[in-house]
C-alpha cells in the first residue's frame, strides 16, 4: 500500500475527509467517522500498529483528538485527526478496534476530560481518582492551586 | 471460574478460592513505582489491574511552559535510563516543524550517542532482569554486577563528552551541544571491544543455564496480532515477529548511511525478547564503529550559540517525530504556534504502550512468572508516567 493508493482509497470511502502530506499522511475526518475510519485503516489499509492517541485543546474551537496508526509491512503511516467541535467532550472509543486505545483513552480522559463512549473502563490513569479538573485543558490555570494541593 | 467462598467450611485449599494480592508500588522488581493488583487462584494469576502514575511529573503541561531551548534537558528525565533518545525525539520534532537543518557531523554524533545509549540501557536491563529472576540463576547478582561494570564504561564516555553521567542535555535544536574531545574516539573503540567480548560471555552464562531457559522460554508469549494492536514497540515488537525498526522503516539522522541488521524473533516469549536485545547490542556497536570511521568534519550545530532561552522560535505547524529508542518508539507530537514555546506537546513513551500489554499477557501465568515477564518488558517508569 503506497501513500498514493491509500490517499485514493480514503477519498473514495470518506468523502468528508482531508488528506495532507506525501510520505506520512495526515488525515482529518469528521467526529462521526472517527471509529469507522479507524476500522477502515486497520482492515483495508493494514494499519494494525496503534502508536498513540491524544488530544489538543484549541480553546474556543474545542477539542481535537489525534491518533497515530502504522502499517508495519509497508511503512504507511497515518496521523488521524478529528475536531470534536466547541464544547463537545464526547468521542467514540477506539477500543473495539485497537486494544491499545484502552490506556491511551484513559490518559486522554484524565488530561482532557473527553468521555470515550464505548470504553469498557474509563477512569483516571496517571492522576488519582479524586483529582479535580483535567490539567492539559488550556483553561486549567497553572497558578491556581487545585485540590488535593490547596 | 469458581465463586469466592464466604464461610470457613467452604474454603477449598485445592486452589479454587480467589485471592487478591497487591504487588508494589514498592516492589523491587518494578524498577520504579508500579502497583499490580493480581487476582490469584492458587499460584496462577487470573487477572491484573495495573496502577501507574506514581511518577507523574506533568511533562506535557510543563513543556507548554518551557522554551524550545529549555525543554530538551528536561526531556531527558522522561526515560532517564536512555536520556539521549528522549532528548532526540523532542529536538527532532522542533527541527521538522522549523525546517531546521542539522549538520552532518551533528547527525553522526547523534547516532553515536543514541547507539551507545541503547547499549548502556540494554546492559542495565539485562542485569536487573537477571537479578529479578535471582535464585534460579544461581544468584542473579553475578550478572548484574558484570553488566553494571560495563555500563559504567559507557557512562564514563558520556561523562567525558557531556560532563554528566545520567541526564545529558546533549541535544539542542539544530545540532548537539559538544563536539567529541581529543582521544575520545580511541577510548570509545577500546570500550566497545571489551563490551563486544563480554556480551559473548553473558550469552554463554545464560543460554547454557537450564534454569534461565525454563524461566524464559514459552513464558509471556505475545502474539503478533496483540503486539501491533496494543502498539508495543522496539525489542518487544521484533520479538513477536514484526520487522519494524524506525531506523530502517523511516530513517532519520543519516541512519541510511550505516549497515546493520534488524533482529527479528517469532516466538514472542521472554527468551525471544532477550535474543533480540542480545543481537541489538552487537548491531549498535557496529553502527558506532561505522559512524566513528566516517565521522564528517564540520560544524556541530546549524544555529549560533544561544544568547537567551527564548531565541529559538519555531513557526506555526505540527508534526509527529519519532526515534527508535532502547525500549521502542519514542515519539513527540508537537504543535507549534510561532512563539518560543510549544502550544501542545504529547509524549509517546515506549514503555507506556509496552506496559499496557501486561494485563493481556500475564493471566494464566504463575506469580513467579510475573516478575520474569515484567522484566522482559523493560519498563522505565519515568517514561510510563511522564
Amino acid at each position: 500500500m503506497t501513500p498514493d493508493e491509500a490517499r485514493a482509497l480514503i477519498a473514495e470511502r470518506f468523502t468528508g475527509s482531508q488528506v495532507e502530506g506525501t510520505t506520512a499522511l495526515t488525515v482529518t475526518v469528521t467526529p462521526d467517522a472517527w471509529l469507522a475510519f479507524a476500522a477502515f485503516a486497520k482492515e483495508t489499509l493494514g494499519c494494525r500498529f496503534f502508536s498513540f492517541l491524544s488530544a489538543t485543546d484549541w480553546k474556543d474551537q474545542g477539542l481535537e483528538v489525534v491518533a497515530k496508526l502504522d502499517n508495519t509491512d509497508t511503512t504507511l503511516s497515518l496521523l488521524v485527526k478529528s475536531k470534536l467541535g466547541a464544547g463537545v467532550t464526547t468521542c467514540a472509543s477506539l477500543v473495539p478496534v485497537y486494544r491499545g486505545a484502552d490506556w491511551m483513552e484513559r490518559e486522554c480522559y484524565d488530561m482532557f476530560g473527553i468521555r470515550f463512549e464505548g470504553h469498557p473502563d474509563l477512569r483516571r490513569i496517571l492522576l488519582q481518582d479524586d483529582w479535580v479538573g483535567h490539567p492539559l485543558l488550556k483553561s486549567y490555570s497553572l497558578d491556581t492551586p487545585y485540590p488535593p494541593y490547596r | 471460574m469458581t465463586t469466592v467462598s464466604t464461610t470457613r467450611q467452604e474454603l477449598d485449599y485445592a486452589g479454587s478460592e480467589r485471592l487478591t494480592m497487591n504487588m508494589g508500588p514498592q516492589h523491587p522488581s518494578a524498577h520504579g513505582v508500579f502497583r499490580a493488583i493480581l487476582q490469584l487462584e492458587g499460584e496462577t494469576v487470573v487477572g491484573v489491574d495495573a496502577v501507574i502514575g506514581y511518577l507523574h511529573r506533568c511533562h506535557e503541561k510543563l513543556a507548554e511552559t518551557l522554551t524550545y531551548a529549555q525543554y530538551p534537558s528536561i526531556a531527558s528525565k522522561t526515560d532517564y535510563v536512555a536520556a539521549m533518545t528522549s532528548e532526540f525525539a523532542y529536538v527532532m520534532a522542533a527541527e521538522t516543524i522549523g525546517k531546521i537543518e542539522v549538520p552532518r557531523r551533528a547527525q553522526y554524533l547523534r547516532v553515536i550517542t543514541s547507539e551507545l545509549q541503547r547499549v548502556a540501557s540494554h546492559l542495565l536491563w539485562l542485569g536487573t532482569w537477571c537479578l529479578d529472576m535471582g535464585g534460579a540463576l544461581g544468584g542473579g547478582a553475578t550478572i548484574f554486577l558484570y553488566t553494571i561494570r560495563e555500563r559504567e564504561t559507557i557512562l564514563d564516555l558520556f561523562e567525558s563528552l557531556v560532563g554528566a553521567r545520567l541526564l545529558y542535555g546533549f541535544y539542542q535544536v539544530g545540532g548537539v551541544r559538544y563536539d567529541i574531545p581529543d582521544g575520545w574516539a580511541a577510548t570509545c573503540r577500546d570500550t566497545m571491544a571489551v563490551i563486544d567480548q563480554r556480551i559473548g560471555e553473558y550469552e554463554r552464562m545464560l543460554e547454557e543455564n537450564p534454569f534461565f531457559l525454563v524461566r524464559t522460554q514459552g513464558v509471556g508469549v505475545i502474539s503478533r496480532d496483540l503486539a501491533e494492536d496494543v502498539g508495543i514497540s522496539g525489542p518487544l515488537l521484533r520479538g513477536s515477529g514484526v520487522a519494524f525498526d524506525l531506523r530502517r522503516a523511516a530513517p532519520y539522522s543519516s541512519y541510511e548511511d550505516f549497515e546493520f541488521n534488524v533482529p527479528v524473533e517469532t516466538a514472542g516469549d521472554c527468551f525471544a525478547r532477550y535474543r533480540v536485545r542480545m543481537v541489538e547490542f552487537r548491531e549498535s556497536l557496529r553502527i558506532v564503529r561505522q559512524a566513528l570511521d566516517k565521522l564528517p568534519e564540520g560544524p556541530i550545530s546549524s544555529r549560533p550559540g544561544l544568547k537567551s532561552v527564548a531565541q529559538t522560535r519555531i513557526p506555526k505547524g505540527e508534526t509527529y517525530a519519532r526515534v527508535e529508542g532502547a525500549r521502542g518508539e519514542v515519539g513527540c507530537y508537537l504543535v507549534a504556534d510561532g512563539s518560543a514555546k510549544p502550544y501542545r506537546m504529547k509524549w509517546r513513551g515506549a514503555s507506556y504502550s509496552n506496559l499496557a500489554v501486561l494485563p493481556h499477557v500475564i493471566p494464566g501465568h504463575k506469580v513467579a512468572d510475573v516478575v520474569a515477564i515484567m522484566g522482559s518488558v523493560d519498563p522505565v517508569f519515568g517514561e510510563v508516567d511522564r
